[in-house]
């Protein structure tokens, strides 16, 4: 690939003066030193004991101590959960559940400000996108499926929808809430109680998601919200009481569920790991297309399943767009997720900073040309670069494996076969990219293409309407839109 | 691809949405306290003060001048970088503000239209730069651009660069007229390939005027033909421009599109009347911490 940067020629984006610092405030944020565990409708001390620390990948200060709930504490939630089922929610007027979920919806709206802030705080992701995206996305999916309460007949056509019973669910750390929105808010459009379990380094929001669900007045047991780690969701997908798992997270996790899962009748969907390929054919509008390539990998710092962190680009404009591509990437401001202007923030913690060393490690002893920007790192925290690899192959690791951080490896193709061969050459399926000017090849690619989601000429744009999940290793069932309603319903023939 | 004006110039495309959300996505940079003042003091040194009506005299474009090389008393303001006037004012505008360092800047070749014959736009052109321009602002020949005969467009740039000698050449490419933003980009390649040193948007003559989208696409255009060619040419948004708000909107644009180097009046210039005085209250503001009334403010 060619290594062009003319000297003469570079453009100059640090040095002479920065945007000043534009904060938001946190004073009005509040949080509790510890926080119980959210069983039957209000905050209770964990029978195990434990608790845990949740920090703030960016600065690593303590933020709260959070419940890690034991075996016995998933019974209990468990045990709400189904009781409520049984005496209030599956007997309730549809149209009674829905106005629920509209209050849901409503209240998060009300402290969105609040919850933007305290999502980049745990999480560490910039606040213009827990602002923009997370939590406007988050109320937008409880406001879709509250309408969806009292028009069940009309998703299963000449049958009739009744609940499974408790829904088990696992929701990962790259957006908390928004995923928390996507688990419970159709679970309980169906009629089903919850048990879900936040991701041990992002529990907060979940934790204020139930001070809400509390506010709005949701019957006790309805949505239990119990935190901890890995052994609390091995307890609540192994609990015999519950009918449905929903699961988000890696691959690997993925496998061990469906493996429990073997031999019970109880249903699931699993959406795990990506490795989207994002394809540039040399008729793209390039300048659009290399935004598209930023906002497709470096959107929460790659903590997205379905970055586009494999880039394709056709050969005649491959050194245009890398060249373009390095000076967008020198546009990026990282540091504080709480600023106004930061545009990537914190990797969301010291374990998966770790792995993604691991992988830069691996990407340049496999012989790839790594390029990262020149920004100023802070000191206290966790931070990674914005990395571009160029000089790869399908067979490098960093192509194959889900990185999950601001890595994004470059190969070129020079046709249309290549490209879509290329594409599918991989166990994942989540998701992809085409750009070109040219409709016609817009088609004839995405309907190669075998991932779950295919943008053209955008990227990584959701709404609650859409159906979203993969093929292959991807995972399995689909969340969003009426596909995301049947996995919570169970068809009686009329 | 059959809008390839020439071997040496690349087609491009433009996609309209994609860059819509970019602007939309610079416009959430938030600007405060230094980087504010520095960027609003910019965007007063990369004024060009302009009049264009035909009502304009001496006496108007004298006043014009004066407040051009003195906007406020408090020194740390800078003077703008040209004052914008029709060749029949350029003589005055010249006396006015001979041994300071603002520039003075005509337009010619028939504008706003340009609807004459080529003789006409290089002889006024010629006429404007013996009068004292420094910059000639030109306009395209529109009609010709939109029936495809970019050699037409191409070839009078490159006369009018020629009449204009010494003189800087900014090319007004209307894009209020030219409904698509791949017109727009592809009239920015034919006129930084032709010659000129400055890509301008409009005439303000036109609705729509400077927009954001349309100067995205002109700043990477500018980017495109600075990576192929290493010559650094110049934008200049003009109308509708009325607000320090808007004009940081555009800085930011240019900063993260072009970088620093263009963060000068060498590269980047308003074409606005009414902006200055936004500016002022809002640099006054940043001194005092209040607003002053408009009353504090002349009005040239």
């Amino acid at each position: 690939m060619a290594r062009t940067s003319k000297k003469q020629t570079a453009l100059k984006f640090r040095g002479e003066w920065e945007y000043a610092p534009a904060p938001e405030s946190k004073d009005h944020i509040r949080l509790e030193k510890k926080y119980g565990l959210f069983i039957n409708g209000k905050f209770s001390e964990p029978r195990s004991g434990k608790y845990f620390d949740s920090v703030n990948p960016a600065d690593e200060t303590l933020l709260a101590s959070v419940a890690e709930a034991g075996a016995e504490d998933v019974d209990l939630a468990v045990t709400a959960a189904r009781s409520a089922y049984e005496k209030t929610w599956s007997k309730m007027p549809a149209r009674e559940r829905g106005k629920y979920i509209y209050r849901i919806a409503r209240l998060m709206q009300e402290r969105a400000r609040e919850l933007a802030i305290i999502e980049s705080m745990d999480g560490g992701k910039p606040i213009r996108e827990s602002r923009d995206i997370d939590i406007p996305l988050a109320a937008a999916h409880f406001f879709y499926y509250a309408g969806w309460a009292d028009k069940l007949e009309y998703a299963v056509p000449g049958r009739t929808a009744g609940p499974l019973g408790v829904a088990g669910q696992i929701i990962p750390w790259n957006f908390p809430l928004l995923m928390a929105a996507w688990k419970i808010a159709p679970a309980l459009a169906a009629g089903n109680t919850v048990v879900i379990k936040p991701a041990e380094t992002t529990p907060l929001t979940a934790l204020k998601l139930a001070e809400i669900i509390r506010d709005a007045d949701l019957p006790s047991g309805v949505v239990n919200i119990i935190t901890g780690a890995g052994s609390t969701g091995s307890a609540l997908v192994n609990h015999p009481g519950i009918q449905k798992v929903a699961f988000t997270g890696s691959t690997e996790v993925g496998k061990m569920i469906q493996k429990t899962l073997a031999g019970t009748d109880k249903k699931y969907t699993l959406e795990l790991g990506g490795k989207a390929a994002n394809i540039i054919f040399e008729d793209a509008a390039i300048d659009q297309a290399v935004e598209g390539i930023i906002n497709g990998i470096f959107f929460n710092q790659g903590h997205v399943c379905c970055a586009g962190s494999r880039l394709f680009v056709q050969e005649p404009v491959a050194a245009k767009v890398i060249r373009k591509l390095k000076d967008r990437m020198e546009t990026l401001l990282v540091g504080d997720p709480l600023d106004k202007n930061t545009d990537v923030g914190a990797i969301n913690s010291k374990a998966q900073l770790d792995k993604i060393h691991k992988y830069l490690k691996i990407g340049v002893n496999e012989g790839g040309e790594m390029y990262q920007t020149s920004c100023k790192l802070p000191s206290r925290g966790f931070w990674c670069r914005p990395t571009l690899f160029t000089d790869v192959s399908q067979s490098s690791r960093i192509v194959q494996e889900e990185i999950f951080g601001p890595v994004l490896s470059v190969q070129t193709f020079r046709t249309v076969e290549e490209a879509i061969e290329k594409a599918n050459n991989i166990p994942y399926g989540l998701s992809g990219g085409v750009w070109t000017d040219k409709g016609s090849k817009i088609f004839r690619v995405t309907s190669q293409i075998r991932a779950g989601v295919i943008w053209a000429n955008t990227y990584n744009k959701f709404d609650p309407v859409s159906p979203f999940g993969g093929y292959k290793e991807s995972g399995m069932g689909r969340e969003g839109g009426l596909h995301g309603l049947l996995p919570y319903i169970q068809t009686y023939s009329n | 691809m059959s809008r390839m004006y020439s071997p040496t110039m690349p087609s491009v495309y433009i996609d309209q949405v994609g860059v819509e959300e970019r602007v939309s996505r610079l416009n959430k940079r938030s600007i405060k306290k230094s980087s504010k003042r520095s960027m609003l003091n910019l965007a007063m040194s990369m004024l060009d003060l302009t009049t264009l009506e035909a009502k304009d005299t001496p006496g108007k474009v004298r006043q014009l001048c004066t407040k051009a090389m003195h906007p406020h008393d408090l020194p740390t303001i800078p003077a703008v970088a040209a004052v914008c006037v029709y060749p029949n004012l350029v003589r005055t505008a010249r006396e006015c503000l001979r041994g300071s360092k603002v520039k003075v800047a005509a337009v010619a070749t028939a504008f706003p239209s340009g609807m004459s014959s080529r003789k006409v736009k290089l002889e006024e052109t010629r006429w404007a730069v013996n009068e004292g321009a420094d910059e000639i602002d030109m306009v395209i020949s529109r009609g010709h651009f939109l029936s495809g005969e970019f050699r037409y467009v191409s070839d009078e740039i490159a006369a009018v660069k020629e009449a204009c000698g010494d003189a800087h050449l900014k090319v007004i490419l209307e894009t209020g007229e030219l409904s698509t933003l791949d017109n727009v980009r592809l009239a920015s390649d034919l006129a930084m390939y032709a010659g000129a040193d400055f890509i301008k948007t409009s005439t303000g003559k036109v609705q729509p005027a400077a927009t954001q989208p349309v100067t995205l696409v002109m700043l990477e255009a500018i980017r495109d033909f600075y990576y192929d060619t290493g010559k650094k040419i110049g934008m200049k948004p003009a109308g509708g421009i009325a607000t320090a708000k808007q004009a940081l909107a555009y800085l930011v644009m240019v900063k993260e599109t072009l970088g620093f180097d263009w963060l000068t009046p060498e590269l980047f210039r308003f074409g606005a009347s009414s902006l200055a005085n936004d500016i002022l209250m809002q640099l006054i503001k940043e001194e005092t911490g209040v607003y002053q009334s408009l009353d504090y403010f002349s009005k040239d």
